[in-house]
């Protein structure tokens, strides 16, 4: 109720520059009313891929490669329409008795996008124990047993990517593992010796190497490295993932307008548009406000359809941009329950900070403790909240 | 609620940042007596990637081509969502196509008016509308029916959705209602009585020299408590309608102690004369509490939309009638014991102990949250 109301503030300080909207009859039959979402070759495939799976719905491959081109240009784009488009190319094969185990993996991803790890985990037990040497699926399990803060199980998980997949898969796998369990030094060396011996390997998985390395060096503290090794992920391509920990590196160093730079053109993607307002309200930007507006607006959308994908940095919209820490506390330990990664760490002990209530997130300071988690963002945070909770 | 969301959602356009979101419909539907009426609002996008709207395939959709598919579009999205009364189908008339922008992008906007038995309640809407190529579609339903509005979500695991038809009430039948609820709250709220009667309890007396002696005349006794009790109605009806109208608002907490205090307060007056003389203002200043105290059950009652001024009167009728209805019965009693010798010395000052404490209690209760209930005590 109070994120209305706060919603209601911004709206109420904003109708003054704010026209309604209402259904309307375009002015001319030339006006453009809609421009459709670029679509560059991989639409054509789908095209054909469409065709495909409709003309012969009995056939599986065609069914596994019109999902994975889906999911990539999901994850490519940040745009959740494609994913839907995914899990419903799937739907029919999940229905019927025999289940192949590369639709469950599929279907797997399909909920880790969506942040529901249970499901997600149950889908890719199954497909493990239908076929154990399944690579994708090992992977995407340790991702997410990583991701919720489960290291042992994630490590056990990465081990047999030795045997099934690339030297540098399994070793991003298991460094970004370790680096989160009190080994970080050790973690950086062995991932930094195995990256230029893998330089045939698809650019993705190479990129994938450099934004782990930029993050286990962001924790260390060693901002040079970060920066270098950002830098060189970015020139090999561009997705959402990185530029928003780019970003969040850029905002640590109060170096706003090389983040507005960066996002320019960036809005569309809710992650990304948060780090963009969060820069422009640092420089006091006059779209600043409109953008604030905008998430809120987003959050209130998602909210609407009953999505809580969006926990973490609704938590960081409420505490930085709409000034609401009560209300950020409240997501962000819904989101700790859910995912524990360092980022869900920080947004619940900063939370915590500006209500000066340390008592209250103390299973989170217990558990980074335990964990032996390094990273030198988190340390001041918890420290200043350990001493003031004793 | 769902209403603000929808108004911000709709509200995007100004701002020029344009989402990326999973794909929703938003279904607006108006179920009055006689006529059932809707808005369904359709990313154009979305329709594209079903039946083609780009037809010179140049990334652009412009308003003529969006018009020549109207046909094609209401035929596919009606076939879509059916609605039912009494499990029989009901035939919906497409209607004007328009265009509206959400915060995804611009949207065809379908207006639509179904044709059910007449006499039909019972209602179901069936929603498959993209679940065949979409899994994370959903349809975003508000209905309004009778003054009330319910939400639903359409989702592939939850495609139907029933519902009744509420016949629109007319202002005096809300009027009435809300009067009735009005007087109910005074009656079982305590708390108002009890400033009430303390504030009576020495309507037949008047404070002189440090003592108090006998009105002459029943005449001069109405005044006293016509004065009271006006002054208290006046405040309390001010401070209720700005708080139901979400002019003002504390929190209840703090209102509800502050009530207990005024209660406190009036009792102890009886005992420890020090406004005694004044109780006309006394009344007005602390019924401007009482009146956010009295508005909280409306607050959670919610005032319908379209009736707010007339149920907020009978809301307030209802308060008065049911406080009238206290003094009707407390006066005669208090009138006729004033006459006791020993009632200023004693039945009012031991009545007014008792008031004075449970007040007390109820004051602690709430002001440190205590979880006591004090007719465990009694």
């Amino acid at each position: 109720m109070k994120a209305a109301v706060v919603i209601l503030c911004i709206l109420n300080s904003l109708t003054g520059n704010l026209a309604m909207a209402q259904p309307y009859y375009p002015e001319s039959d030339d006006e453009v009313i809609e421009t459709l979402p670029p679509r560059g070759k991989s639409w054509f495939e789908i095209k054909l891929l469409r065709i495909k799976v409709k003309s012969s719905p009995a056939a599986l491959q065609p069914v596994l490669d019109l999902a994975s081109r889906y999911i990539e240009l999901g994850r490519a784009e940040s745009d959740p329409r494609y994913f839907g488009y995914a899990e419903a190319v799937l739907a029919p094969w999940l229905k019927s008795g025999q289940v192949h185990p590369e639709v469950l993996t599929l279907r797997a991803t399909l909920h880790q996008n969506r942040h529901e790890f249970t499901p997600a985990l149950a889908y890719l037990d199954k497909a493990l124990a239908l076929q154990p040497r399944l690579g994708q699926a090992w992977l995407t399990r340790a991702l997410i047993l990583e991701v919720q803060g489960n290291y042992a199980a994630a490590l056990k998980s990465c081990l047999p990517l030795l045997k099934l997949a690339s030297a540098l898969v399994s070793q991003v796998c298991i460094a970004s593992t370790q680096s989160l369990t009190g080994q970080i030094d050790s973690a950086y060396q062995q991932l930094m010796l195995a990256l230029p011996a893998a330089q045939s390997e698809p650019l993705q998985n190479r990129q994938w190497a450099m934004v782990a390395l930029a993050e286990i060096a962001e924790r260390k503290g060693d901002s040079k490295a970060a920066e270098q090794h950002y830098r060189q992920a970015l020139k090999l391509d561009r997705n959402g993932y990185l530029l928003a920990a780019y970003a969040d590196f850029l905002l640590d160093r109060a170096r706003y307008r090389e983040v507005t730079e960066l996002l320019r053109n960036e809005t569309r993607a809710d992650t990304l548009l948060l780090r963009l307002t969060l820069a422009e309200q640092a420089l006091q930007l006059p779209t600043a406000q409109a953008h604030i507006v905008a998430l809120a607006a987003r959050f209130a959308a998602s909210r609407m359809r009953g999505d809580t994908v969006h926990q973490g940095d609704e938590a960081r919209f409420l505490l930085h941009l709409a000034h609401a820490p009560e209300q950020a506390l409240k997501l962000a330990q819904a989101n700790w329950g859910i995912q524990r990664e360092p980022r869900d760490a920080r947004i619940i002990l900063e939370a915590a900070d500006a209500l000066d209530c340390p008592e209250q997130i103390q299973p989170t300071l217990n558990f980074l403790a335990q964990a032996k988690l390094q990273d030198v963002r988190l340390q001041p945070l918890v420290d200043r909240l350990s001493r003031s909770s004793s | 609620m769902m209403r603000l969301i929808i108004m911000l959602a709709t509200l995007l356009a100004s701002t020029g940042a344009l989402a990326h979101k999973p794909s929703d419909s938003y279904l607006t539907l108006n179920a009055d007596a006689k006529t059932l009426t809707g808005q369904w609002d359709i990313a154009l996008r979305d329709l594209d990637y079903a039946i083609g709207l780009d037809i010179n395939d140049d990334g652009d959709i412009t308003w003529a081509e969006l018009r020549v598919r109207k046909q094609a579009i209401h035929a596919y999205a009606f076939t879509r969502l059916q609605l039912s009364a009494n499990q029989q189908r009901c035939s919906i008339t497409p209607g004007d196509l328009l265009v509206d922008e959400h915060s995804d992008g611009h949207y065809a906007v379908l207006l639509f008016q179904a044709s059910c038995p007449t006499q039909a309640k019972q209602f179901a809407l069936v929603y498959s509308l993209f679940f065949d190529f979409d899994s994370q579609h959903r349809g975003l339903l508000t209905l309004a029916t009778g003054g009330r509005t319910a939400t639903h979500i359409f989702s592939p695991e939850q495609d139907h959705y029933g519902f009744k038809r509420y016949a629109e009430v007319s202002p005096w039948q809300s009027m009435l209602n809300f009067a009735h609820e009005g007087m109910w709250h005074i009656w079982v709220g305590f708390d108002h009585i009890l400033f009430l009667l303390s504030l009576l309890l020495p309507s037949a007396l008047i404070r002189e020299h440090s003592s108090w002696r006998l009105k002459t005349g029943y005449a001069s006794i109405f005044k006293d408590v016509l004065a009271v009790v006006t002054s208290f109605t006046l405040a309390h009806s001010i401070t209720l309608s700005l708080t139901a109208l979400h002019v003002i608002a504390l929190p209840a907490r703090w209102v509800e102690s502050a009530i207990a205090a005024s209660v406190v307060l009036a009792a102890l007056n009886n005992i420890y004369p020090f406004l005694a003389n004044h109780r006309a203002w006394f009344a007005f200043g602390f019924g401007l509490i009482h009146g956010m105290g009295i508005a909280g059950v409306l607050l959670d009652m919610g005032l319908p939309d379209n009736q707010r001024f007339i149920s907020l009167l009978g809301f307030n009728l209802g308060v008065e009638a049911g406080q009238l209805a206290v003094v009707a019965l407390a006066l005669p009693a208090i009138a006729c014991l004033s006459r006791q010798p020993s009632y200023p010395a004693r039945i009012m000052k031991l009545g007014s102990a008792g008031i004075a404490m449970i007040a007390a209690f109820w004051f602690l209760q709430r002001a440190l949250d205590l979880p006591l209930n004090i007719l465990e005590l009694l």
